[in-house]
């Protein structure tokens, strides 16, 4: 670990594609420090600027404006320094189909510049950790798809990295994968890597994340430990109310209503009914979770970001 | 830095040479190609081997270092694999030298099988054999660095094929290959002269017939500098698509 009082650290970070009235900001000037062995969650929806966000971090876009320095270089004077030092997993598995498990993790490890000695036993471990002992000879390209995402994230970590980038990493994974990489997450906070993590996912992020930043629009809305987010909440009164299926032989309808006031939200909710005319099975004040905050904050409805991917396993 | 450099470079190549080029489908398609020119020239009309083998040479040399490069970019792209390299501590020179380095090495594989054939098929004189050294790698990298150019200019694999098709179809005919340069009209002549293929005919000429070498020497600097400009533009090209 090095002696930068952050492991990153982003300052006015700004992406502009075009210019003129045509021209998007993608990214408007945004910052944010990430401490050393932190988990740190990027939120948002589509098109929030999380994934243009990490490609201007990794150095795969170039930022318009705005300063970053990772591990105490700077990216822009020391982008060759920097990169042998984090791990990247994009969000889409992509190593090499025609090489087998163990030759694209060597090939990663020649990349970084792992010493030769060193390669075979590095890769046999990876392989061992993330359960793949048995397909090393197998090529990537006849992976499951939790298998190539464990292999990919290996791939990221054979160089030993102070700082992993995972994009979106469960994404279309299976119950048992998806929980597997949450773990592996996990096992490299206690290891003292710094994690900058994006998804889509409020459950995953709440589990795993120290901080939260919440993304909308290319700014970020909110910043804080998730305690902290759901503290801003804790004015705010919410009710989850059940109501009869619109055909009446379906299952019932469950929905969420966050709001300052706990009278008007229910005077609402049962409004809302009578106007569809549904019977209200159920009615319950509940507290208010990350997904209250971040409905409240982005004042966009929660289900934007699950609808947004599928295959999301709990 | 230089160190990092080289030996992503090299791991690239290595790689390449793996997951693409040295597949059995590549080097089998790759020895037919040439095969089939041969066979298609000298029985239909039987020439002067000293005319023939140089074109058949540059030509194998032509579709065996752009064949598979103009994809091998291009695909990666395309699964995201690129992005996996762009992302590791090299400069885009080294990335983009890794792969000029695969479409020569396929090519030269691909040349000297050809020209094995045609030392059996026709005998060969008095060879220059270190003028011919020369010539074959100055065009196997103006071709490679060709190949690369034109992958980082597509986004396509199919766009990539047409691209290079482009460009080597009229080199195929107008390259001095076929036909020798001398015997195209004027406006022909001229558009010849911008092809690094007619360099390269005419070099490999002058090292299989120990031809005069002033004229070769010209050759191969022309060859060199192709390489260098076609080099420089797909740098270019790549930094901005990553800008």
């Amino acid at each position: 670990m090095d002696d930068a009082p952050f492991a990153l650290r982003a300052v006015g970070l700004t992406k502009r594609y075009g210019s003129g009235e045509t021209g998007l900001l993608a990214v408007d000037h945004i910052d944010f420090e990430v401490g050393h062995g932190e988990v740190f969650g990027f939120l948002g929806p589509n098109g929030a600027g999380k994934t243009t966000t990490i490609r201007m971090l990794t150095g795969l876009a170039r930022p318009t404006g705005g300063s970053v320095s990772i591990l105490g270089l700077d990216l822009a004077r020391d982008l060759p320094r920097i990169k042998k030092q984090i791990g990247v997993v994009p969000e889409n598995s992509n190593l090499y189909d025609e090489l087998t498990a163990f030759d694209n993790l060597v090939f990663s490890m020649q990349l970084y510049g792992v010493p030769r000695r060193a390669r075979a036993g590095r890769a046999e471990d990876l392989l061992a950790r993330f359960r793949l002992r048995e397909k090393r000879d197998v090529r990537f390209g006849r992976l499951s798809r939790g298998m190539r995402r464990a292999l990919t994230i290996a791939t990221a970590l054979a160089h030993h990295p102070s700082l992993v980038f995972l994009d979106e990493p469960t994404t279309g994974l299976d119950v048992v994968s998806a929980r597997s990489l949450r773990q592996m997450v996990a096992a490299l906070r206690d290891q003292g890597v710094t994690v900058f993590l994006t998804t889509h996912y409020l459950e995953e992020a709440e589990r795993l994340c120290d901080r939260i930043a919440l993304m909308v629009g290319g700014r970020i809305v909110a910043l804080d430990t998730v305690d902290g987010l759901k503290a801003r909440s804790q004015g705010a009164a919410a009710i989850e109310i059940t109501l009869e299926s619109k055909d009446r032989r379906g299952v019932p309808e469950v929905r969420r209503l966050v709001g300052a006031d706990l009278e008007s939200l229910i005077a609402q909710a049962m409004s809302d009914a009578r106007t569809e005319g549904r019977r209200v099975l159920a009615l319950d004040t509940i507290r208010p979770n990350l997904e209250d905050v971040f409905v409240q904050l982005t004042g966009l409805n929660a289900d934007v970001m699950r609808s947004e991917k599928s295959g999301q396993a709990k | 830095m230089l160190s990092d450099d080289l030996r992503c470079a090299y791991a690239v190549l290595i790689k390449d040479l793996r997951a693409y080029y040295l597949k059995p489908p590549n080097i089998s398609w790759g020895i037919l190609f040439p095969l089939a020119f041969l066979l298609a020239f000298t029985l239909r009309t039987p020439t002067n081997p000293d005319q023939l083998v140089p074109g058949l040479l540059a030509l194998a040399l032509l579709f065996g270092t752009t064949s598979m490069e103009a994809i091998v970019i291009t695909f990666e792209r395309r699964i995201g694999a690129l992005e996996r390299l762009l992302l590791a501590p090299m400069r885009l020179t080294a990335l983009l030298v890794g792969k000029l380095l695969g479409g020569m090495v396929f090519g030269l594989i691909v040349t000297v099988v050809t020209l094995g054939i045609a030392a059996v098929a026709f005998g060969l004189g008095a060879v220059r054999v270190g003028l011919l050294v020369a010539t074959l790698v100055l065009s196997a990298s103006a071709f490679a660095a060709l190949g690369v150019l034109v992958s980082v200019a597509v986004k396509e694999v199919f766009e990539a094929q047409t691209l290079a098709n482009a460009f080597r179809f009229p080199m195929m005919f107008l390259g001095g290959a076929f036909v020798p340069v001398a015997a195209l009209p004027t406006g022909l002549r001229i558009v010849a002269r911008l092809m690094p293929l007619t360099y390269s005919v005419e070099a490999l000429s002058v090292a299989l017939n120990n031809g005069p070498l002033d004229r070769a020497l010209l050759d191969l600097a022309v060859l060199a500098a192709f390489t260098i400009v076609f080099f420089v533009f797909s740098v270019r090209a790549l930094a901005r698509q990553t800008a």
